[in-house]
């Protein structure tokens, strides 16, 4: 039991796939203006996640070599294209927000990242417990760079007023950088720096410096 | 006679680099999401139209709100909501035999009985083609026009842009613009549907004196009633916009309509 | 037609602007020569996919394709995720055989890059503009060209950049992957100056 918990724990934060694997960035930017858009798209890339990881970990055995990537990726699109329209027809707001992020979570190298490198070896129940894993560890960091993101860049959080802006008698003045893009990208480059700063005793931290090394001085 | 079981087994035990069995799979696993996807899409498509006809409901409701006394005027006239009619944009003459509830415009638009391609000297919106009939939404009140709300579409930066004018009774000022569909850059050409730069539309003089549709939007600082202040950034949403006006407006949109309705009135 | 293709490579960059194939843009542009392989691929595969998704999109998926077997109402334009990305992964696998069987030399430098690519969001986004803004078939090839070319004008740049940054000295935590988000925010904060410049 504590080794399939391991599946969960360890992609949070140790081997983040955002932060570490550098796996599914391209949405992470896109889709954290608000928190709730980065919420939504948490949840449907984590349930994209497990139930790829789950359909190829089953029919692992029986995809041939030749055909391999484009079985995986079909599979995936396909449930993304479900997702999608599920969003639509339940949650329509918000899938107008994101409506092609949703679908650009077909090549979000995260789903088939895990497919190739995990799914396509073990058994069905760990590569579930793997999808979710990273699909949390995704999440957290879409949740926080979110957060950040709506609260500096429009004083809310969830569309509730936190810091009153200036136009409405308050005194913060909301930072018009932090709507656009670049910012996503400083603020997840600050975050690795943090985390780094923090766990420079794991073992991934190690890796990190191997790389570094690899600099032909 | 091949036994079904059998077959099923014997095809899962063939070697993974076999010819047969990546033909198989290939098939299988495209028959299986084929089947998946398009029930999906079959199951949940009327509510998702729902869902859109009810947000088109729901930004005419809000268009409304903006104006000015809208409300109160539609209040005496006794009447609380626009009165639908279809106009038949090549003759400016309202269509009396189809139900104006009952057209679907989108369906119109890609019939080719029912739409013209739009020659491309006069396509400044890059529409390409449009429908013969367009619905036209008018408040009346005493047989006399207060406000004509006319839908409006073109392509913007990198998406469709749909939006809704709403025009006063000189059919040359701009009472309201309310975007209802976009896909532009987030943080740029889409902050055409902020209430705050739809605001600056009212007001505006789409034509001159002579009658030339001059309106636009600028870069900077808008001067005057016919210039809007563009997004910085999204120089290409604003052109997108002020094409999009050009366009319904002009001799091969709205332009006879318009002319018919200032001449002779409803 | 110039115009476009001036677009496609600098105004409209699917990396810096659209924040497109970013994943494999940091992972892959330590050095120089590996980024250049990496770009050359991505022109190549780009130029091949998006006409060819175009003629897919227009001759089978768009509403009244089927109208010449008398099923003029059949719309499969939902299915355009599905084909597109088939299509792609099709294309890069075609690929990778031929050069292998035909160009040795090209398929060592780039074959380790080709597989990479079907997860790219550059190629499957330059094919959904495509879509999106209407593209003719020769306007589509233009685009393809230009936004590969852009693509990999841009992760050369981010490698020349990495390449000098490796004998700074800067904060343990920041070193690698920190540095490379701050310095591609950067890069993106720059290109977003093309944004509304005719050029």
């Amino acid at each position: 039991m504590a080794a399939l918990m391991k599946h969960i724990s360890t992609p949070l934060i140790n081997n983040n796939p955002i932060t570490l694997q550098i796996l599914g960035i391209c949405s992470a930017l896109a889709v954290t203006t608000s928190l709730s858009t980065a919420l939504t798209m948490s949840l449907a890339l984590t349930v994209v996640l497990c139930l790829a990881s789950g359909l190829i970990s089953l029919i692992r055995n029986h995809i041939p070599s030749v055909i391999r990537l484009i079985v995986q990726i079909t599979i995936i699109a396909s449930l993304v294209i479900v997702i999608d329209e599920i969003l639509q027809a339940y949650a329509f707001q918000i899938s107008r927000q994101l409506s092609i992020f949703v679908g650009l979570i077909v090549t979000n190298c995260l789903v088939l990242g895990r497919a190739e490198a995990f799914a396509m070896r073990n058994p069905v129940v760990p590569s579930i417990l793997d999808g979710l894993g990273n699909g949390l560890g995704y999440s957290l960091i879409l949740i926080i760079v979110g957060s950040i993101r709506e609260l500096l860049g429009a004083g809310t959080l969830l569309n509730y007023v936190v810091l009153t802006p200036v136009s409405e008698g308050g005194w913060f003045e909301p930072l018009g950088l932090m709507q656009l893009a670049p910012s996503a990208f400083f603020i997840i480059g600050l975050l690795i720096w943090l985390i780094r700063t923090f766990w420079t005793q794991q073992k991934e931290a190690v890796k990190f410096e191997l790389r570094t090394r690899s600099v032909r001085s | 006679m091949l036994n079904p079981i059998e077959g099923w087994r014997g095809f899962l035990a063939r070697d993974n680099d076999d010819r047969v069995k990546a033909y198989g799979v290939a098939v299988l696993v495209a028959f299986v999401c084929a089947i998946v996807i398009s029930t999906a899409s079959v199951m949940l498509r009327p509510m998702q139209e729902a869902h859109l006809e009810a947000e088109r409901q729901a930004r005419m409701e809000a268009m409304l709100d903006t104006l000015p006394s809208m409300r109160s005027i539609m209040q005496e006239a006794g009447v609380d909501t626009l009165e639908t009619r279809l106009v038949d944009l090549a003759s400016g003459t309202f269509v009396s035999d189809i139900d104006p509830d009952s057209y679907d415009a989108q369906a119109a638009l890609n019939d080719p009985e029912q739409s013209v391609a739009i020659p491309t000297e006069a396509d400044v919106a890059g529409l390409q083609r449009r429908a013969l009939y367009a619905p036209v939404y008018l408040l009346e009140s005493d047989g006399e026009l207060l406000l004509v709300v006319l839908p409006v579409s073109g392509v913007g930066y990198q998406s469709t842009l749909r939006a809704m004018l709403a025009l006063e009774a000189d059919l040359n000022t701009v009472a309201a613009l309310t975007i209802i569909e976009q896909g532009e850059t987030a943080g740029l050409g889409a902050r055409i549907e902020d209430a705050d730069w739809q605001a600056q539309w009212q007001g505006k003089q789409i034509a001159d004196g002579s009658g030339e549709i001059v309106i636009s939007v600028v870069r900077g600082q808008a001067a005057g009633p016919f210039e809007v202040d563009g997004i910085s950034g999204a120089s290409r949403t604003g052109n997108g916009v002020a094409n999009m006006l050009r366009y319904w407006l002009g001799d091969h949109g709205f332009g006879p309509f318009l002319n018919r309705l200032q001449q002779e009135g409803l | 037609m110039t115009e476009l293709l001036i677009a496609s490579i600098f105004q409209e960059n699917l990396a810096l602007s659209f924040f497109l194939g970013i994943c494999t843009f940091l992972a892959v542009s330590e050095r120089i020569e590996t980024a250049f392989g990496l770009g050359i691929a991505v022109i190549v595969v780009q130029t091949i996919t998006v006409p060819v998704n175009n003629l897919i999109y227009n001759g089978l998926l768009i509403e009244g394709a089927w109208a010449f077997i008398g099923l003029p109402d059949i719309d499969l334009t939902f299915l355009k995720l599905v084909a597109f990305i088939g299509l792609i992964a099709a294309m890069v696998q075609i690929l990778e055989m031929s050069l292998d069987r035909f160009v040795p030399t090209l398929y060592r430098a780039l074959g380790i890059f080709l597989p990479l690519l079907t997860v790219n969001c550059a190629i499957l986004g330059g094919s959904l503009f495509m879509v999106e803004r209407q593209y003719s078939f020769t306007d589509s090839i233009i685009y393809g060209f230009g936004s590969g070319a852009g693509w990999a004008l841009a992760i050369v740049t981010f490698a020349a950049i990495r390449e000098r940054l490796k004998y700074s000295d800067m904060p343990a935590g920041l070193r690698g992957l920190g540095n490379a988000f701050l310095i591609t925010g950067l890069i993106s904060l720059g290109f977003s100056a093309f944004a509304g410049a005719g050029l």
